[in-house]
């Protein structure tokens, strides 16, 4: 065959060069280090040649577009018909102060809303609950009842609008309210469109935020996605997110592998209540982070795209091909910001958004240069907002599909993330599935020992982080960062009081025996929760219904 | 005169935050060091952390918080430890703290604030020479 002694040839060739000239080259000058690694430690070669990707079948491993296995992207135009959804995280403080913020960012040419809640909302908790001190306001908005939900999308038409949530563990209370706005505004639920995290597994994980233990949190997360696809079809009912695997220290296959292993477990679980999988799979979603390594990025993107439709088509045996695509938000890395030189975030935020751009997401936040030091101000904002427009329409990157496809490296690399993902996914499948693997904290400590070792690298100075262990300066204190008032807290608390003083008791307290009735049986709890928020339930109260019938969870710590 | 103890440290993460990275990798660290640590886990309240300092005869108390809180928190719980008399208890924090807010960390009692960066080996350096002999 011709292609076959082509490939000989290109292999004896560069044998040749590594014997010839490379070796006349490394006799004079050494490279700089004696083995390369990506920043998951993956090894990097000096080159890369047609003999790296012998094994690729072009129709079987990439294809086209739109078309199974999806690899070079979900859509077949891609971004030449319309470009991500740029969607940058916000919420902080008051219903009112978000509001704000929201209306700033749509105004700026934003497509999407991304609602950050603060800490007690997403644990469950009211504003005047013992826990709250002092979190209330502080990393997003406090929502305590449909009132404050009022406030925070005044003015903002819900069917013109896609909004993100993140909630998880509470998911089904904050669709409920958001679901009950949209209906004031006159707006049927099949025109509501957008996102709730809801993904519990990874918080049990690395992000901290549950209430109740895995089984009855598994069971909220699927009646969620049930109601979801019978009544709000243009709603992503689950986000899985990979984001705060790879925050907490996980390496970039290890993000894709479990955050693949928690969708096959959320796909099970909604098989086992019946559903069939081309109702709901099609409105799966993904959350991915974007580290500064483009490269190795783009092949994680390519990687995780392939595996998933695989995953789908063979193990869940979907018809649908909106099933097997794997659609994903990105987020650019929290982690690797630095507080240091912290204008340098500016440029690795770039490099993340192209990487983002390059490996074909569907929605995209970038951070802002300040986020190590507070939480970001409306100047940063804009700077992170702007610079995903640069890569929209001046980069280049969105003109063409998938651009890097072809690249004997990007190949050879999305080929090893692949194997890296099943390598996990049949360890896992071993353990009995992704909740055992957790419970042993099997997923904590690979994700743990990958931080520890990039910690180590660090500090070793193997690996250079700019403005941390090379190119230090002396700095003066940052100035201009953002306080959130201190007294959001009491202004919540003073709110809700009247709030509760205010409502027809007699509704609210029918509407949480309901909630209860149905929390006890098999039935879906999405109407009764619904019907309880428009009783003016608030979110601690719903959530302490369940808190009396499933327990709390305390997870084992994996140190 | 008996050998030299093991260091005891706490590992706290006080509040509802859940970002645990950098407590589980000190935790790691300080172990390797030759430390005997605690790990909390998290959602801890200042009197949870300081009543584990007590019952584990802690000689220091670390907490890190990346949501904002360590105003209330930090000091609150000096303020408990002693309270219990534990006052040789060396308290250090970590985390996301602007550095304005430093310097009233350190009047409440709180002895050092490592922030984003730090090298870890300063950590237990400073631990090992600070805490009680």
């Amino acid at each position: 065959m011709s292609e076959e002694k082509s490939l000989e040839k290109v292999k004896a060739g560069k044998e040749k060069w590594d014997q010839g000239s490379v070796q006349k080259t490394l006799s004079k000058a050494p490279e700089r280090r004696k083995t390369f690694t990506s920043i998951s430690n993956i090894p990097v070669e000096r080159l890369y040649t047609p003999w790296d990707v012998a094994n690729l079948d072009y129709g079987n491993d990439l294809g086209f577009p739109g078309e199974y296995p999806f690899t070079r992207g979900v859509q077949p135009t891609m971004y030449r018909g319309r470009f991500w959804t740029m969607r940058q995280y916000a919420g902080f403080g008051s219903a009112a102060e978000s509001n704000e913020r929201y209306r700033y960012l749509l105004q700026q040419g934003q497509t999407g809303l991304s609602v950050a809640f603060d800490l007690p909302t997403q644990a469950g908790y009211d504003s005047d609950h013992p826990l709250s001190m002092g979190e209330v306001g502080k990393v997003g908005v406090a929502i305590d009842s449909i009132e404050d939900m009022r406030v925070l999308f005044d003015s903002i038409p819900l069917d013109k609008v896609t909004t993100s949530m993140t909630i998880n563990a509470p998911a089904t209370v904050l669709l409920a309210m958001y679901l009950a706005i949209a209906e004031e505004q006159g707006v049927p639920f099949d025109k509501v469109g957008g996102t709730v995290q809801n993904d519990i597994l990874k918080e049990i994980t690395v992000r901290g935020q549950y209430i109740y233990p895995p089984k009855p949190s598994m069971r909220l997360t699927v009646d969620l996605i049930d109601y979801c696809f019978k009544n709000v079809p243009k709603w992503n009912s689950i986000s899985i997110s990979g984001y705060h695997i790879r925050e907490a220290g996980s390496t970039a296959g290890q993000e894709m592998a479990f955050t693949l292993a928690d969708g096959i477990a959320y796909v099970q679980a909604c098989v086992e209540r019946g559903m069939a999988v081309d109702s709901f799979a099609p409105r799966l979603s993904f959350f991915f982070n974007s580290f500064t390594n483009v490269l190795e990025e783009v092949a994680k993107f390519r990687a995780g795209r392939r595996y998933w439709a695989r995953v789908m088509k063979e193990r869940f045996g979907a018809k649908d091909p909106r099933s097997m695509m794997m659609r994903y938000h990105v987020q650019t890395g929290g982690v690797t910001l630095t507080a240091q030189q912290p204008l340098n975030n500016v440029v690795r935020v770039a490099l993340q958004a192209y990487a983002a751009a390059l490996g074909g997401c569907q929605s995209l936040h970038t951070n802002s240069y300040d986020e190590a030091l507070c939480l970001p101000t409306q100047d940063a904002v804009t700077v992170a907002l702007r610079t995903q427009q640069i890569v929209a329409e001046e980069s280049g990157a969105a003109d063409t599909i998938d651009p890097l496809a072809g690249s004997y490296f990007v190949e050879a690399m999305t080929d090893k993330i692949e194997a890296e993902i099943d390598d996990y996914i049949k360890k896992i499948d071993a353990m009995g599935g992704t909740l055992t693997a957790i419970e042993q904290g099997f997923v904590q400590r690979e994700i743990q020992n990958s931080a520890y070792r990039f910690q180590r690298e660090i500090e070793s100075t193997e690996r250079v982080y700019v403005g941390i262990n090379k190119y230090t300066m002396e700095e003066p204190p940052p100035t201009n960062l953002l306080k959130v008032d201190m007294s959001v807290g009491e202004v919540e608390e003073a709110k809700l009081k009247k709030m509760r003083a205010g409502r027809d008791a007699g509704k609210w307290k029918a509407a949480l025996d309901h909630l209860r009735e149905v929390s006890q049986s098999d039935q879906n709890v999405m109407p009764a929760v619904i019907e309880a928020v428009k009783a003016k339930a608030t979110v601690g109260e719903i959530c302490d219904v369940w808190r009396s019938i499933y327990g709390e969870y305390r997870p084992k710590e994996f140190v | 005169m008996a050998q030299e103890r093991k260091i005891k440290i706490i590992v706290a993460k006080p509040g509802l935050d859940g970002h645990d990275r950098g407590a589980k990798l000190l935790a790691r660290i300080f172990a390797e060091a030759g430390m005997e640590v605690v790990y909390t886990g998290l959602r801890q309240t200042p009197e949870m952390i300081v009543e584990t300092a007590l019952q584990e005869d802690a000689d220091v108390v670390g907490m890190s918080s990346l949501s904002g809180v360590h105003n209330y928190f930090f000091p609150r719980a000096v303020e408990l430890l002693k309270e219990k008399g534990l006052d040789d208890v060396l308290v250090v924090g970590g985390g996301i703290i602007p550095r304005e807010d430093v310097d009233g960390l350190k009047n409440a009692g709180v002895k050092a604030i490592f922030g984003p960066g730090t090298d870890t080996n300063d950590i237990v350096t400073f631990i090992k020479d600070n805490v009680r002999n």
